[in-house]
């Protein structure tokens, strides 16, 4: 006999397969309950160190930031307040922007060499196993590699330099994630392309890069970044100053992290005060060409929607 | 839809040099076969080809022709070589390391793999469709300019856009979302996106590579229509697991199938080319009979 009984609501016949989650065992629901905490603790543990570096920087530094402090001389001595890192802030764009301007090109067409053209042949091993190892050099040896190759030659201290230093330590970097980058376009859309007649060059130039334009912009941002922070290469070929010096190629410059470094390692509060406005500067720098580079990289990606 | 008869598609087909988007455009490199053609003369031609990979000969002696304005489609087993010996036709596996081909590939007459051939002049004239719709991460719109951009067409982009777009029957789906992404579509509508993207640069002849077995039963039958509509400006090799498939669409059927050779090594052959018709009603070879009732071993 046929009882009509809403197939929904019905209880469950006897026999059938439990669903609901307390039929999992004791031992699969604790160590998914262990894990997911584990992974939780990790991401505040990640996000503490990040959180307290940003929070010190913005209290110490927040206070010193002004007009003046960014675009002020900087004063001759630690002892009083007054004066600014104008200089240090006029390095640091120019240097490390010459820096990325001969790394990244040269970078992002090494890459598609390795990748594109290069693949598993002995001068492409070669360099990719170069790249690896020049990533690992610590950036105060490439600092006297350039003293000793640029700056002895030249007997002179400058801005390009610097860039020099700097561009030897962003090259590698640039070249490795720009490969990996270029890597992750799938074959279907070179093939795509050159059934439709298009040369190498050509499909290179309108169908890889564009795909991978927003993953090598972010390598090269990571690259440029880094550089912008790096102290002893600054230190060691750059020199020193107190005016402002647009000129990259002569007279001695200087750049925020050297002053950070000169500055922070002084007892005087003044001082002290300088390092922490540096600091917050140069995170604010490097945080506005992360923009701005976003930007101009999605205006080239193209949509995935 | 049932086996086309040839002859019927014969004449239709003979049509061709009043269908307009055979008439020659200025600014357009003269693509050597404007001259009208009866439909049915062989267009390619394969003698004795074998492609190998490294010292790993995939496919060996295959030899038919490729006629004009008709479908010839290439069935058989996986690994039997059909997709190698398609990438063959348009030097597409010249992108794989090793891979070589012997044997005579002749295009108008013209060996395909002589030294001076340029792969990309060959390309330009046989276009090809893949197994997975690939449309670039671009715009509809500029999926399918691509090609006629960087084949430096000129005269109104958007015209030949709509025509490619409207040829691939998709025009009245995605008129009105040209600056969508390509990707955007479904599967179906992005497999005819791929073809009117290579419709757009007018080929000769079209390869397709399995174009429908990533798709659904409907979008299948939309691009088996279009097939029938393409052949009567293009000359069209398809590749397809589906034996029913070739059956509705193809004039000529190639049944491949794989080997083992006395060293114990696979090799693809082809066992017998003719009429659609002739090979799945009255295949003359027994490994033919076998495949299309389903005896395979």
């Amino acid at each position: 006999m046929t009882t009509t009984v809403d197939p929904v609501t019905r209880p469950p016949a006897a026999g059938a397969p439990n669903l609901t989650r307390s039929a999992l065992s004791v031992r699969r629901r604790v160590t998914n309950q262990v894990a997911l905490g584990l992974i939780v603790l990790a991401l505040f543990v990640a996000v503490i160190p990040l959180g307290l570096v940003v929070w010190s920087v913005l209290s110490r530094g927040g206070s010193v930031i002004s007009w003046e402090f960014l675009t002020e001389d900087i004063p001759n001595s630690f002892r009083r307040s007054g004066g600014g890192v104008g200089p240090a802030v006029i390095g640091t764009l120019i240097i490390t922007g010459m820096a990325a301007l001969m790394a990244v090109p040269l970078g992002v067409l090494g890459a598609i060499y390795l990748n594109e053209y290069g693949k598993q042949r002995p001068l492409a091993r070669l360099i990719r196993t170069m790249a690896d190892i020049m990533t690992g050099v610590p950036s105060v040896v490439m600092g006297l590699f350039i003293y000793s190759a640029w700056v002895l030659l030249f007997d002179a201290r400058t801005g390009f330099a610097g860039a020099l230093a700097l561009a030897c330590l962003m090259l590698p970097v640039i070249i490795r994630s720009t490969e990996e980058m270029l890597r992750l376009v799938p074959d279907e859309l070179r093939q795509a392309s050159l059934a439709l007649g298009a040369r190498k060059w050509r499909t290179t130039l309108t169908v890889v890069l564009p795909a991978a334009i927003s993953g090598i912009t972010s390598g090269v941002l990571l690259a440029i970044a880094r550089a912008a922070g790096e102290t002893a290469p600054i230190v060691f070929v750059v020199g020193v100053t107190t005016a402002p010096n647009w000129n990259l190629f002569s007279g001695e410059n200087t750049a925020l992290p050297a002053q950070i470094f000169r500055n922070a390692s002084q007892v005087f509060e003044p001082a002290q005060e300088r390092a922490w406005g540096s600091a917050l500067t140069l995170i604010v720098i490097v945080l506005v060409f992360t923009i701005i580079a976003r930007i101009i990289a999605n205006r080239f990606a193209i949509k995935e929607r | 839809m049932t086996a086309p008869d040839p002859k019927v598609e014969t004449v239709t087909a003979s049509d061709r040099p009043s269908v307009s988007i055979n008439a020659p455009t200025s600014g357009w490199g003269a693509v050597g076969v404007d001259t009208p053609q009866a439909a049915g003369a062989p267009v390619m031609d394969l003698r004795d080809v074998s492609v190998f990979y490294g010292n790993y000969e995939a496919v060996r002696g295959t030899s038919m022709p490729i006629r004009q304005n008709q479908i010839t489609a290439m069935i058989g087993p996986s690994g039997c070589g059909k997709s190698t010996i398609l990438r063959s036709l348009n030097r597409m596996n010249d992108l794989v390391p090793g891979a070589r081909v012997a044997g005579k590939v002749t295009y108008h007459g013209q060996d395909l793999y002589a030294k001076d051939v340029d792969p990309i002049q060959v390309r330009r004239r046989i276009g090809m469709v893949f197994q997975k719709p690939n449309p670039f991460p671009k715009s509809i719109f500029d999926n399918v300019a691509y090609g006629l951009r960087i084949n430096g067409i000129k005269g109104n982009l958007h015209d030949q856009v709509e025509e490619a777009l409207t040829g691939a029957a998709l025009w009245d789906e995605v008129k009105d979302k040209l600056k969508m992404s390509g990707l955007s579509l479904s599967g179906g509508q992005q497999q005819r996106l791929c073809i009117a993207r290579t419709i757009a640069v007018r080929p000769d002849v079209i390869l397709m590579d399995e174009p429908c077995s990533a798709l659904d039963p409907i979008a299948t039958g939309k691009i088996e229509d279009l097939m029938h509509e393409l052949a009567k400006t293009y000359t069209i090799v398809i590749v397809t697991h589906n034996m029913q498939q070739a059956a509705r669409v193809s004039h000529y059927t190639a049944f491949f199938t794989a080997e083992v050779d006395d060293k114990q090594v696979r090799h693809g052959r082809l066992v017998e080319f003719s009429e659609t018709g002739k090979l799945f009603t009255n295949p003359s070879d027994k490994r033919t009979e076998d495949y299309i009732t389903g005896r395979f071993g």
